[in-house]
């Protein structure tokens, strides 16, 4: 063989050997791309989820050998919660192989990605938070705004309140004011309350806070002077631990705050110090790391001094654990999207398959090991937020602990308010709504 | 019928929350009077300042070590960010200065969470937040803990500015830099001094305000509220910070309870904004501001 030839054969085995392995690396890796943010205003709480994300997948990894033996990969890229980096991030990972979903934690960031998704054909996973109208999986193929949405969260904070006076027969004559920050955020169940409290009978006053909500005076001294039976906060941030520290500063009693999901971490009681004793939250995932699973993210990650955050104590807190069921819903979703299209990497629209039959009932939950940690989940392909139960939380000065049963808000009492945006969204956007599961996505 | 009580809750209420923009506006005029800088980054030295008593605390350091500490630390960042930034930029146009200390803030802040961590803390400084009744009033002790620490600092501002030689140098390089530099003094050294001392100003502003907020990142953001209180009382005049600071409080929780229903609510923010902007239009320097005369 002369040498030419001989470095023919040697660069076409080589070659071969190199596409052999980039082949098999990508024909069992499922990828993460994770828009995260570490540093910054929101960084607690973007270290919390994405430590609890990044600890779920790594337990699969090391306990599992992945799913079904795909293998969970990720990356990382910082946006700091804002949406221009946040797309940036998106465009600088949207290439890599195997993308099973996204998951970014922020509502403008979703916003941003959601015609980019739909073109790209990858979910896009927005738990509770979101578009609400995105729950009509119809008109958002892509898009899941999983456990709870803007809307159901109003109905269980009412239903909740509704318990607490004795039914909602009670609620009538009852004043609440809604205490919200002032974004687009804040404002969306704005419609919502007045809905429900035209329904149940209570009367309604709606106080904005404006951003970032350091300074809460005038907004307490007007509720001191409305005297209301019930303040729901609907919050973000340092509103929080301000709202609470000046509701105690006009003696508004902590106990009848009630928090929605984003008011409803440590990180959001913990600076109010002795005010928000008393403080109650709603949540879908409740915290703490008695359950299973968290002892198995302890035992076999952070064993193998693989965990992903820097201060143990935080594990089983409210970001944390919402992270860890982000990871149990994605995974599943692949599990079950693996079972009908094989055991191997996923495109994104078999992902999308899979969540469309997320379904997990309260036995299926326990078997993971998240028993109490969160209910159930039943996604469809037209109902993309599955239906998640809430439960209510209170906080006791160092932890939550639960005050209430796993409520069910008033699903039907929404979907045609649902549907009727959605269907605006479509007629705007010239979508086709499909009209069963198998009727495949347009573009 | 009017509800001159509740009035009187909203008024006092805005003028406590005033002295808590004073405190920070405070530290923007130091820098400025003396050395015609407008510092943004007085809100990250502030956040910088209440992150690392509070980190030195929740670490077992006592009390009073960890304020020392965190004096002392904040006295060196003061004068190393008068060194390394302002010194060398010395004679550049003052949006030029004004940048450096853009950029400063992003730096300070960035280091805070790197040096200490982004988790959020509570700040107990020992004073209740309960609040206390007079005639149906309530008033909150932390705000009026806050409005005697105001004071104090005041006070002792202008006995430090009348009696010692370091004041009196202040004085003389904030009235005319070039005469002052005819006479002998350092300016170099004043502009040092000066930045310490903001330094302190950000450390007792950072502990009023973590105690009121809790000790996390946003606390930066409060140098939004301090720019109208400089509109209004002056750049360089601290008795103008505390009677812009009282004033801002008030008018932007009047405006919010009264004026706010009108436009369906959350205007406090940009109220304060349009009487400071108003205000600019009638008396650009300000209430007590130096009026600039300059020959052309």
């Amino acid at each position: 063989m002369n040498m030419f030839r001989r470095l023919k054969v040697t660069m076409g085995a080589a070659l071969a050997v190199g596409l052999a392995g980039t082949l098999a690396v990508h024909a069992d890796e499922q990828f993460f791309p994770l828009q995260s943010y570490r540093v910054g205003p929101y960084a607690a709480g973007g270290t919390g989820f994405f430590g609890g994300f990044i600890d779920y997948l790594n337990l699969i990894n090391i306990r599992d050998g992945g799913v079904n033996g795909v293998k969970l990969t990720w990356d990382e890229g910082e946006t700091q919660y804002e949406v221009e980096r946040g797309v940036e991030v998106y465009e600088r990972l949207k290439s890599h192989p195997g993308i099973a979903a996204w998951n970014p934690l922020s509502v403008g960031i979703a916003y941003a990605m959601i015609d980019r998704i739909t073109k790209d054909r990858v979910p896009l996973i927005t738990i509770n938070h979101g578009r609400t109208d995105s729950t009509d999986g119809r008109v958002f193929p892509y898009v899941f705004p999983l456990l709870l949405n803007p809307y159901s969260e109003t109905s269980g904070i009412v239903n909740y309140i509704a318990s607490r006076e004795g039914g909602p027969d009670k609620l009538k004559g009852k004043k609440i004011v809604v205490l919200y920050h002032g974004s687009p955020y804040g404002k969306e169940t704005i419609p919502i309350y007045k809905l429900l409290s035209d329904k149940y009978g209570f009367s309604l006053e709606q106080i904005e806070v404006p951003h970032p909500g350091n300074e809460q005076q005038s907004q307490w001294l007007s509720i001191r002077r409305a005297k209301p039976d019930y303040v729901v906060l609907r919050g973000w941030g340092v509103m929080n631990p301000v709202a609470l520290k000046t509701a105690q500063k006009v003696g508004f009693p902590a106990d009848h705050i009630i928090g929605n999901v984003w008011s409803n971490s440590e990180e959001d009681v913990i600076p109010a110090g002795d005010a928000a004793k008393g403080y109650i939250a709603i949540t879908t995932q409740a915290s703490g790391a008695e359950y299973p699973v968290l002892q198995e993210v302890i035992k076999t990650v952070y064993g193998a001094n693989k965990g992903n955050l820097d201060d143990k104590k935080r594990i089983g807190s409210v970001y944390h654990n919402l992270g860890i069921v982000n990871g149990i819903l994605n995974v599943e979703a692949i599990r079950i999207a693996q079972a009908k299209f094989g055991k191997r990497t996923l495109t994104g629209d078999e992902v999308r398959w899979g969540f469309e039959h997320l379904q997990l009932d309260p036995a299926r939950v326990e078997a993971l090991g998240a028993k109490g940690l969160f209910h159930s989940i039943n996604v469809t392909w037209d109902n993309h937020e599955g239906d998640g139960r809430v439960t209510f939380q209170q906080w006791d000065g160092s932890k939550w602990k639960v005050v209430s049963d796993w409520i069910a808000p008033d699903w039907a009492f929404l979907r045609p308010i649902i549907e009727k945006s959605s269907a605006a969204y479509a007629k705007e956007h010239g979508i086709r709504i499909r009209t069963s599961g198998d009727d495949p996505v347009s573009q | 019928m009017f509800d001159y009580q509740f009035l009187i809750e909203v008024l006092i209420g805005g003028l406590l929350s005033g002295v808590m923009y004073s405190l920070v506006a405070i530290g923007f005029v130091l820098i400025y009077k003396t050395s015609g800088v407008l510092n943004f980054a007085q809100g990250a030295m502030l956040l910088f300042a209440a992150l690392t008593f509070v980190s030195l605390v929740e670490r077992g350091t006592p009390f009073a070590a960890a304020l020392a500490a965190t004096l002392a630390i904040m006295i060196v960042l003061g004068i190393a960010v008068e060194r390394t930034v302002l010194r060398p930029l010395v004679n550049q146009p003052p949006i030029t200065l004004f940048m450096a200390t853009l950029g400063l803030s992003y730096v300070i802040e960035g280091a805070a969470q790197l040096l200490w961590g982004t988790q959020v803390h509570g700040l107990d400084i020992g004073i209740s937040d309960t609040p206390f009744d007079v005639a149906g009033v309530l008033i909150s002790r932390l705000d009026l803990f806050a409005a005697a620490v105001a004071g104090g600092l005041v006070a002792l501002f202008a006995l430090f500015f009348r009696y010692t030689r370091t004041g009196l140098s202040f004085r003389a390089v904030a009235d005319d830099q070039f005469a002052a530099l005819a006479v002998g003094l350092r300016l170099p050294r004043v502009w040092g001094a000066v930045w310490a001392v903001a330094g302190i100003v950000a450390l007792v502003g950072g502990l009023s305000w973590g105690a009121r907020l809790g000790v996390q990142f946003s606390l930066s953001l409060v140098v939004l509220k301090a720019l109208p209180v400089l509109v209004l009382g002056g750049f360089d005049s601290i008795a103008g910070a505390i009677v812009g600071g009282l004033l801002v409080g008030a008018i932007e929780k009047l405006a919010e309870v009264y004026v706010g229903p009108f436009f369906g609510g959350g205007i406090e923010v940009w109220a304060a904004y349009v009487v400071a902007l108003g205000f600019l239009l009638i008396r650009p320097s300000g209430l007590f501001g130096q009026k600039l005369v300059e020959r052309v």
